[in-house]
């Protein structure tokens, strides 16, 4: 991490995913080539956070960049940072085929169920019930009119190419450090060139959910993960016992 | 005893650290940052066990645990 104040609200997810990310690559000594793809969303300025190689990738194509990077260079450790509008909405062309060729690279996706920076409005991951400035009634997102929210680790580690899969959360001490623990694994698994991983990370929006940093962690497990379950999606590294896809 | 050195400066005010504090060594601060937060401040005379609970969860990075100097 560079010494810079971030810009994010107070009590944001993303500075401790950042921290934990930086933490990994520097743990693991692949400082000098790691390649990140920050994408559009709050997170588009992280190249002023990270102090390794970043290449901003047009919204949603963050996955397409990874890619480009990966097999032009195939000695650099490459991740893509992407929210839930990046690669749930506009990019799940990008971040499924990705999976599927089994490319071999590294994705960390905030899932914190709204599109953050543009003011709060409805993501694909947004849970039944939860309002939003696009979702505004009583009722908040419903089935009927807008659909289910989207479970993309789920659906990810359904794909014979995808390799590691795992959903975290950053709402506790506990939490965070399983989280580093799932990104360690991540990266393992494109060091040991394994093929794709992703941590989707749930993570809290307390200026976009109209709560206290606090109540938005307890949110997080209240609402947030009994729809998205915590745990390892997939794992059919070789020597895992864990293979559940 | 270890201690714990909050950056007011940095400190956005979102209390995560009081929240997770075990000894609840940490409180809110009187005075505001030029951002015009009341950053978080460690209470006179509290325990610290040095668990580091606060550093882990400080989205800011604006806290430094120290051992017993």
């Amino acid at each position: 991490m560079k010494d810079a104040a971030t810009h994010y609200c107070q009590g944001c997810g993303h500075s401790v995913i950042h921290r934990l990310t930086a933490e990994v690559i520097e743990e693991l000594g692949i400082a000098d080539r790691a390649v990140g793809v920050p994408p559009a969303g709050c997170a588009v300025l992280a190249y002023f956070y990270f102090d390794v190689d970043m290449i901003e990738a047009p919204h949603g194509r963050a996955c397409a960049v990874a890619t480009g990077i990966k097999r032009a260079n195939p000695e650099s450790i490459v991740f893509s940072y992407q929210g839930d509008g990046d690669l749930a909405a506009i990019g799940t062309a990008e971040a499924v085929h990705s999976a599927n060729r089994s490319e071999n690279i590294t994705v960390i996706f905030v899932n914190n169920a709204v599109y953050g920076m543009t003011g709060g409005q409805m993501a694909p991951t947004t849970l039944l019930g939860q309002r939003t400035t696009t979702s505004p009634a009583a009722a908040g997102r419903e089935a009927h009119r807008e659909g289910y929210p989207i479970k993309v680790s789920e659906l990810l580690a359904s794909l014979e190419g995808s390799t590691y899969i795992e959903r975290c959360a950053v709402n506790s001490v506990r939490a965070i450090r399983r989280t580093k623990k799932a990104i360690r694994e991540a990266f393992l698994t494109q060091m040991n060139g394994e093929g794709f991983s992703m941590v989707e990370i749930l993570s809290p929006c307390p200026t976009n959910w109209k709560m206290s940093p606090v109540k938005s962690w307890k949110w997080i497990d209240e609402v947030m993960t009994p729809y998205f379950p915590l745990g390892v999606i997939k794992d059919s590294r070789k020597g895992s016992k864990k293979d559940a896809g | 005893m270890p201690c714990i050195v909050i950056n007011k400066e940095t400190c956005k005010g979102c209390y995560l650290c009081i929240e997770v504090c075990p000894k609840k060594s940490i409180a809110i601060g009187k005075e505001l940052n030029s951002k015009g937060y009341h950053p978080a401040m460690p209470v006179e005379n509290g325990e610290c066990s040095g668990c580091e609970s606060c550093m882990i969860v400080c989205p800011e990075l604006s806290i430094e645990v120290y051992d017993e100097e």
